[in-house]
């Protein structure tokens, strides 16, 4: 693959001093079964993903999940197909539900978006940092917002309701002091907004980049950013709405190399895999995990990493 | 005091040449007092009469017809059976306030069903049933819906446990209904089949609410309805109800006072437009107008000549933008209450402060509470700007991201006879956003400048400061809600010692304690109720608690996986009923 990535345009700009918070927080956000950090830890500063492990780590992820091993080892690691392979499979044995593997991506008749916490789901673990009960609000009143104007905030508001309705006896106190965290960030004039910053590796190169999920407001733009950072061109499958409509595929936003061509695929709670062009782009910075992945050669597979979102990209997959 | 009684008090002192006032038997037979506390209706004028004397107490409960109970755990159905053997009017509330909230857990209680059981022995004759927060099920309304030949009038708001399957027993067995009023219940919708129970004799209905529900009802069966029901007064209907059906249904009810609209997104010929136009021009009494579900911008103009006589506006649902509010505000000159949603913006309460001089009361609804981004939703200008426009407000309910000390500083200058002020800074701890300091000046200045508040809801980073002035100024104050505040025990403490006429303290997530939660041991029982959750209340003080107070129920309920000392979730309520014997496994009563 090309190893423009240094040539690219955009510089790698922000501190390195968040970027410490952030690996600690991918260390712990990294466990499934545990509860998640909320979205202090998400307040994550652009900074150069060193590898500090060592460029090239060939370390097997089981689990995307646990890919996150060391503080730093992270950065850059790098998936070969055989890897995602094996995160497929060990997803597809160890999930309960019907999961679509990297081939099934395309047709899966399960794809869609599952988005009601399960009772047993940690507190954590929906995408906003909620607080039990907070803002009062009635629940009927919430749930007219949610169907008024198919919001962006539904999953959110609804995994955070049925969280609220099945974990009442839980008490966020995490989430209120990150809450207060969050203020004092504010009140030291960082980050009005929580951007989720993503590092993307890319296969052969050692740096890495970073990407802010919450700046884009669609796939198009996003796969444009990594489009231009790694010079790749991409189609991304086009948003579908909850309702479950046909999928339009929409044109390859970038023309680099016209038969490179990638879709977003990615792991969600629940161990599936699934394809996420059904998923408004509004889900994208709550939802677990997310590949990133080309089906043609050059193969770009994009990593991502619920809550301390990491890219891995790497290429060749079949 | 009432001055009808006072009036007559004195005139038959007059009248009999009466003997003195410290005579403990009334020189009139008791007919005669019965009918002069027939026209008390307050029930707290009624309960200061029964506090008189005996025989006062006696008469009082002859005659009274109406029973309010605030919580339905403080009493029991048996006991009110034996004081009050004429009721026709029920109304419940059951779960602490913070249930709607989901800081209760399910099955917690306040199944109404032992109370109907009562109610069908000892008031066969009962007509009116309101309950609030309540659980109910299906059955619970069959058993309603078939033991009581005269029932009229049925309100459920935030209640839980049933479903459409009750609301057509309700409909099918209640002859005389007058009033079925569903609101924003944790209900079942299992189909609009309800409506269609209504038997065609039914003439009755004044109120009929179903704005809640989703189902589509027959439109057929309701358009039947409306038209056999000449009295009907008070039509909500639901969100399957289109903008041409609605059309249809206001022709037949012009009458109508209150009217909730159904969906008002459907696309409309130019004749269907004015034809709506006109239905609405011809309702000459609507003071009330809600609904609005879904985008609605492209058809309020046909409201306009609705609003200048109304004093109700609901657009709590609609997400209107500043434009479209302002355009109805300025045809509604007399609204004294509005319900918008933050999409409005601040130039929408601008608007607003400049078209409705006699707002009284106005709520804020978030369009996007869980939303971070500070870009939405309204500010303190917004406030503001109401304040300024609207010097009458005494009402507001305000969902905001920030806030300051001096805005809200500067709108109880502007509006000093606020009864009720409820703001909710929506990110817990929030300072002052210009300043950077608490918001203990901005509640201070709310209780030392609105000497009639009754209801304080606090928000943002708070000290013991707040509840310091809360203590020291609100003497008038009934109903606290606290989230996310103070520092120590003092705080709580300054609140109990301060607040004279207390009835209801909720906190959530804040530092008290122990020390706080015993220096109200004598206040409690002068209080309708207190919850306390997520503070740093043991189990041995609310032992302690329970021990020295036996009219009071200490309840405790302890979350998942916490230490065994902690009491997670504390209620407390005074009760002449004992401990209840329905509580769950995860409710202990101390």
């Amino acid at each position: 693959m090309e190893n423009t990535f240094l040539g690219c345009g955009g510089g790698i700009s922000g501190g390195i001093s968040t970027v410490l918070r952030e690996e600690n927080n991918m260390a712990m956000s990294s466990e499934e079964s545990s509860s998640y950090p909320d979205e202090a830890e998400l307040e994550l500063g652009l900074g150069l993903s060193l590898g500090g492990g060592g460029a090239k780590s060939k370390s097997k992820p089981p689990l995307p999940a646990v890919a996150a091993a060391g503080p730093w080892g992270q950065y850059a690691r790098i998936l070969t197909a055989k890897d995602f392979h094996s995160v497929v499979s060990t997803k597809e044995s160890s999930s309960s539900s019907s999961s679509s593997s990297v081939t099934k991506t395309n047709n899966n008749p399960s794809c869609g978006v599952k988005r009601t916490a399960e009772p047993s789901s940690p507190p954590g673990r929906s995408g906003s940092s909620q607080v039990v009960g907070w803002p009062p609000i009635r629940t009927y009143r919430i749930q007219s917002l949610v169907n008024h104007a198919k919001s962006p905030m539904t999953e959110e508001i609804t995994s955070a309701l049925d969280k609220c309705k099945s974990n009442n006896t839980i008490v966020d106190k995490t989430n209120i002091g990150s809450n207060l965290n969050r203020n004092v960030a504010k009140e030291k004039g960082l980050l009005k907004k929580p951007s989720l910053f993503v590092k993307v590796n890319m296969d052969g190169i050692p740096i890495g980049r970073k990407v802010d999920l919450n700046a884009h407001r669609c796939y198009k733009t996003l796969s444009q950013t990594l489009d231009e950072m790694f010079k790749l061109s991409a189609a991304v499958g086009a948003t579908r709405s909850n309702a479950e409509e046909q999928v339009v595929m929409t044109k390859p936003s970038r023309l680099m190399n016209v038969s490179s061509e990638f879709v977003l695929a990615y792991e969600d709670k629940e161990g599936d895999w699934m394809l996420v062009g059904d998923v408004p782009w509004e889900y994208v910075p709550s939802t677990s995990h997310y590949i990133f992945l080309t089906d043609s050669a050059p193969l770009w597979l994009v990593y991502v990493l619920a809550k301390s979102i990491k890219f891995i990209v790497f290429s060749s997959l079949f | 005091m009432d001055p009808k009684l006072k009036k007559t008090k004195n005139s038959s002192s007059n009248s009999a040449n009466s003997p003195d006032s410290t005579h403990s038997s009334f020189p009139f037979p008791d007919e005669v007092l019965e009918r002069v506390l027939s026209f008390l209706h307050s029930h707290k004028d009624r309960s200061s009469v029964s506090l008189v004397c005996k025989d006062w107490y006696n008469a009082e409960r002859w005659t009274r017809t109406k029973l309010f109970i605030g919580n339905c755990y403080s009493v029991s159905p048996e006991i009110v059976a034996r004081r009050f053997p004429r009721i026709k009017s029920v109304t419940l509330k059951g779960k602490p306030r913070f249930s709607d909230f989901n800081l209760v857990p399910q099955h917690w209680g306040a199944d109404v069903h032992s109370w109907l059981v009562v109610f069908a022995k000892v008031y066969p004759f009962l007509e009116e049933l309101r309950l609030k927060r309540m659980t109910l099920n299906d059955e619970s309304l069959k058993f309603l819906a078939t033991s009581f030949p005269g029932f009229k009038a049925l309100s459920l708001l935030s209640c839980e446990g049933f479903s459409t399957d009750g609301l057509k027993a309700i409909a099918t067995h209640c002859k005389n209904l007058t009033e079925l009023d569903i609101q924003e219940n944790g209900m079942d919708d299992l189909g609009g089949g309800w409506l269609s129970c209504f038997s065609e004799n039914c003439s009755s209905l004044e109120v009929l609410n179903f704005a809640s529900l989703n189902s589509e009802v027959s439109f057929d069966a309701l358009e039947k309805l409306v038209r056999r029901c000449k009295s009907l007064r008070i039509l909500k209907v639901n969100k399957s109800i289109t903008l041409d059906q609605l059309q249809q249904l206001l022709v037949l009810a012009p009458q109508l006072i209150e009217l909730g609209t159904g969906s008002f997104q459907q696309e409309l010929t130019p004749l269907q437009y004015e034809g709506l136009g006109i239905a609405f021009s011809n309702c000459k009494n609507l003071q009330t107008l809600s609904g609005f579900w879904e985008d609605t911008s492209l058809h309020l103009p046909v409201l306009y000549a609705a609003c200048p006589s109304l004093t109700f506006l609901n657009l709590s649902y609609a997400t209107l933008r500043s434009g479209e509010l302002a355009k109805i505000v300025a045809h509604s000159p007399n609204i004294r209450r509005l319900w918008v949603l933050d999409t409005v913006g601040d130039k929408g309460l601008e608007a607003v402060g400049s078209s409705c001089p006699f707002l009284e009361e106005l709520r804020v609804f978030p369009a996007d509470p869980f939303e971070q981004d500070l870009h939405h939703g309204v500010t303190e200008a917004g406030f503001l700007a109401v304040s300024h426009g609207c010097r009458k407000l005494h009402y507001v309910l305000y969902f905001c991201r920030q806030m300051t000390n001096a805005a809200v500083a500067t709108i109880v200058q502007n509006c000093p006879d606020f009864t009720h002020f409820r703001l909710c800074i929506m990110n817990p701890g929030e300072r002052d956003y210009l300043t950077n300091e608490p918001m203990d000046e901005a509640f201070g200045a709310v209780v030392k400048t609105c000497t009639n508040l009754q209801r304080l809801a606090l928000s943002g980073l708070l000290t013991d400061l707040t509840f310091e002035y809360i203590g020291k100024y609100a003497k008038n104050l009934e109903a606290l809600s606290v989230a996310f505040a103070g520092s120590s025990d003092g705080g709580m403490q300054c609140v109990l010692q301060g607040c004279p006429k207390l009835r209801k303290l909720e906190i959530r997530d804040c530092p008290f304690g122990n020390a706080a939660l015993l220096s109200g041991i004598e206040k409690y029982e002068t209080m309708r109720s207190l919850w306390m959750s997520a503070c740093n209340v043991t189990m041995s003080a609310c032992k302690l608690l329970a021990k020295e107070m036996p009219r009071l129920n200490v309840e405790v309920m302890r979350d998942e996986g916490s230490d065994e000392s902690q009491a997670d979730k504390v209620y407390i309520y005074r009760t002449v009923a004992g401990p209840r014997r329905d509580a769950p496994p995860f409710v202990v009563t101390l």
